[in-house]
């Protein structure tokens, strides 16, 4: 028998990131909103450089990938990691320097992409610099989660934290890879690779950041909070395994989707669209696996804004990944590409799956860390309910946008003249789905500033368990017993699985 | 791996163009003002081989264009128009007036003003260090440069400035601005395999 061992889970960190995830989701979604107004209304440049549209919107990339949903992460696995393997955060040092060292990057992303102190890399502009620190940190914290999965108490390694691994390990490849650069001063470098070889260099690393940073794991989340919030059983494990590998071979070889028609060389057009299209599968594996999760408890999802946001996250991350197959077929991506409609498909997985995730763990896990009952159900279904409202009135104009974009471009007269010829003929025909999209962005921002409002009242009515204590039973590694898979003896040593 | 080794080994996935030369140190200045500016939100540099594209744009888009291009500009959105084939296709006033107010070229244009262009000196400091890193990295300038790169610079903008001058742009210390830097690339862009018109008499 194992002895039972007493110890704690650090709730300060998840706290911490926790308040940093609303923080830069506000701030993210603000300079987005600025965006969509700027361009209905240029004049809110300002005829200024730091709040030009060329350089808000790189602004916003950022802050909503990777300050936003980058500390929802961290929030979500400080959380699930320590329960899942039933120990403390190996050290609360690189924990408090991992949250920082975060927090200081995103700060000097604000400072130097409005001074144009950026490359020309999507979701890669911030300078050599700030690379550098972002792989320090970055290591940190696989270190920090490294090493707690090594002192774990519990054997089995639960698929969220495959997920957790697997988006460690190939953000950091892609990281190296997309900034390989030479600097010439201190905020100035040229990339080491050339046109077409930069190009297939970047949307590797573009197309997996969508993958391994607002995918996998969110994945991973969704593997642990759901069933927490259902209080029901994943599905089917087995189906998470699977669809785990599936997605983590095939996404890494998408990239190239995202240069269809270029002058990319065709093998590698192709390459990318076809594994593109395979990519439907592990997706909605995740995606069903999810949503059947809630078998028996869906009267539930009537009555819990929890539950409701986790629905249409999911939802939403099943209706990207359809799209997303779909726009890389290359007559699709004919009509999508450059166009409005590739906005409106990156926004249903963005405010769908990584902002309704991310609200609905931080209604469930804050009111847990603060030992006290959400403040407001009603005020959380209203955020729900406008949030989803702002969802539709932000993708569907766009998706309008995009379409009457593209079909005006490609008319012809009879006489095979182009029929628009004028380029801005085709801009000014689609200011009003801007328009629109611009009232769908504030109806979201709006709700979550109804959360904002509900949590710090929720917050207040509770104390924050900083260290939460519990109990385990001590780790006993055993070999494989008679009749399990000779697999089951490596999952049970920790050791080997690093 | 197996989809990206390929295309950074094997050299005849890049064909190169021998009348596609690297870019002058004013049009590298140009270039860098693009990417500082973040023009790639609005404009792409990639024409598609589609009869609506090459009606609209020009000639479409070859690898072999690009092999100078650190980093490399196709954008993945045009709010604006595509960019490949501006140069040559306005005056340089135009340019000088279209970033100033694009309204005034283009009535109805949502494209933010850029003021600052007009009125900021060019940087040259790190000039000589950008070829130097640039050959490093393979782009053919000839040993010592460098050390000729800033007049060489300065050279194109009184070209430019004379230009703008013609069509009667008075500014003072107009070939310093960085708004000559800016036009000199719009102007190189997807020129280098444009015909020479006195090669076909």
């Amino acid at each position: 028998m194992a002895t039972i061992e007493k110890f704690s889970y650090d709730n300060g960190i998840v706290k911490n990131f926790a308040y940093a995830t609303i923080l830069w989701g506000v701030v993210g979604m603000l300079v987005g909103l600025i965006a969509a107004f700027q361009l209905i209304i240029p004049e809110l440049s300002f005829g200024w450089a730091p709040t030009t549209f060329g350089r808000i919107r790189p602004l916003h990339t950022n802050a909503a990938i990777f300050a936003f949903v980058g500390n929802g992460i961290y929030m979500g696995v400080y959380y699930s990691l320590q329960r899942l393997l039933k120990t403390r955060m190996y050290s609360d040092l690189l924990s408090k320097i991992h949250f920082w060292g975060w927090q200081a990057i995103i700060v000097a992303a604000a400072l130097t992409i409005p001074l144009g102190l950026m490359g020309a890399h999507e979701y890669a502009e911030l300078e050599w610099p700030i690379d550098i620190a972002i792989a320090l940190v970055w290591i940190v914290f696989g270190w920090n989660m490294f090493a707690t999965i090594l002192k774990r108490r519990e054997t089995h390694l639960y698929v969220a934290i495959w997920f957790y691994i697997a988006t460690w390990i190939t953000v950091t490849v892609l990281h190296v890879g997309n900034n390989l650069e030479l600097p010439v001063s201190l905020f100035k470098s040229y990339p080491v690779f050339a046109g077409v070889q930069d190009a297939l260099i970047q949307w590797w690393y573009g197309h997996n950041a969508v993958a391994f940073f607002l995918t996998t794991p969110y994945l991973g989340l969704m593997y642990y909070f759901l069933p927490k919030a259902a209080n029901r059983p994943v599905y089917s494990y087995k189906l998470s395994i699977i669809h785990f590998w599936a997605l983590i071979f095939i996404y890494i070889w998408a990239g190239p989707h995202h240069l269809l028609y270029t002058s990319l060389p065709d093998w590698a057009q192709s390459l990318g669209t076809v594994f593109s299209v395979m990519l439907i599968a592990p997706s909605w594996g995740g995606m069903l696996n999810g949503l059947l999760t809630l078998r028996g408890a869906w009267d539930r999802v009537r009555q819990d804004p929890i539950l409701k946001f986790m629905v249409v996250a999911i939802t939403a991350y099943g209706m990207a990944t359809f799209e997303g197959p779909m726009l890389s077929i290359k007559s699709v991506n004919a009509i999508s590409h450059y166009t409005d409609w590739t906005i409106g498909h990156v926004h249903i997985g963005t405010l769908g799956w990584n902002g309704f995730l991310t609200f609905g763990i931080l209604y469930w896990l804050l009111p847990r860390i603060f030992a006290t009952k959400l403040y407001s159900i009603k005020l959380a279904n209203i955020h729900f309910w406008i949030g989803t409202l702002g969802i539709l009135f932000y993708a569907v104009p766009l998706y309008v946008a995009g379409w009457t974009q593209a079909l005006m471009w490609k008319q012809f007269t009879p006489d095979g003249f182009l029929q628009y010829g004028n380029f801005l003929e085709t801009v000014t025909q689609i200011l009003p789905m801007y328009t629109l999209r611009a009232l769908g962005g504030t109806l979201y921002f709006a709700g979550v500033i109804v959360m904002v409002y509900n949590i710090i009242k929720t917050v207040k009515t509770g104390n924050l368990i900083k260290n939460e204590e519990t109990s385990a039973p001590a780790r006993v590694d055993h070999a494989p017993a008679a009749g399990e898979h000779w697999h089951r003896g490596i999952e049970k040593r920790p050791m080997q699985m690093l | 791996m197996v989809e990206v080794f390929p295309m950074l080994m094997v050299e005849s996935n890049v064909p190169k163009i021998e009348s596609v030369k690297p870019y002058t140190p004013l049009e590298l200045s140009g270039r860098d003002i693009y990417i500082r500016e973040g023009c790639l939100a609005c404009h792409s540099q990639m024409i598609r081989p589609f009869r609506s594209e090459t009606e609209r744009y020009g000639e479409y888009s070859k690898s072999g264009e690009f092999i100078y291009d650190r980093p490399f500009l196709w954008g993945s959105k045009r709010t604006g128009p595509d960019l490949h084939r501006v140069g040559e296709k306005y005056p340089d006033s135009w340019h000088y007036n279209h970033m100033l107010d694009p309204e005034s070229m283009s009535p109805g244009s949502i494209m933010p003003t850029y003021p600052w262009l007009i009125t900021n000196d060019l940087n040259n400091r790190y000039v000589p260090a950008k070829i130097k890193a640039l050959r490093t990295l393979g782009t053919p300038y000839p040993e010592g440069f460098e050390d000729e790169a800033v007049a060489d610079l300065q050279a194109q903008a009184a070209v430019v400035a004379a230009s703008l001058r013609k069509d009667g742009i008075e500014q003072e210390g107009l070939e310093n601005k960085e708004i000559i830097a800016l036009i000199a690339y719009l102007q190189r862009l997807g020129t280098d395999i444009k015909p020479d018109p006195q090669a076909e008499n």
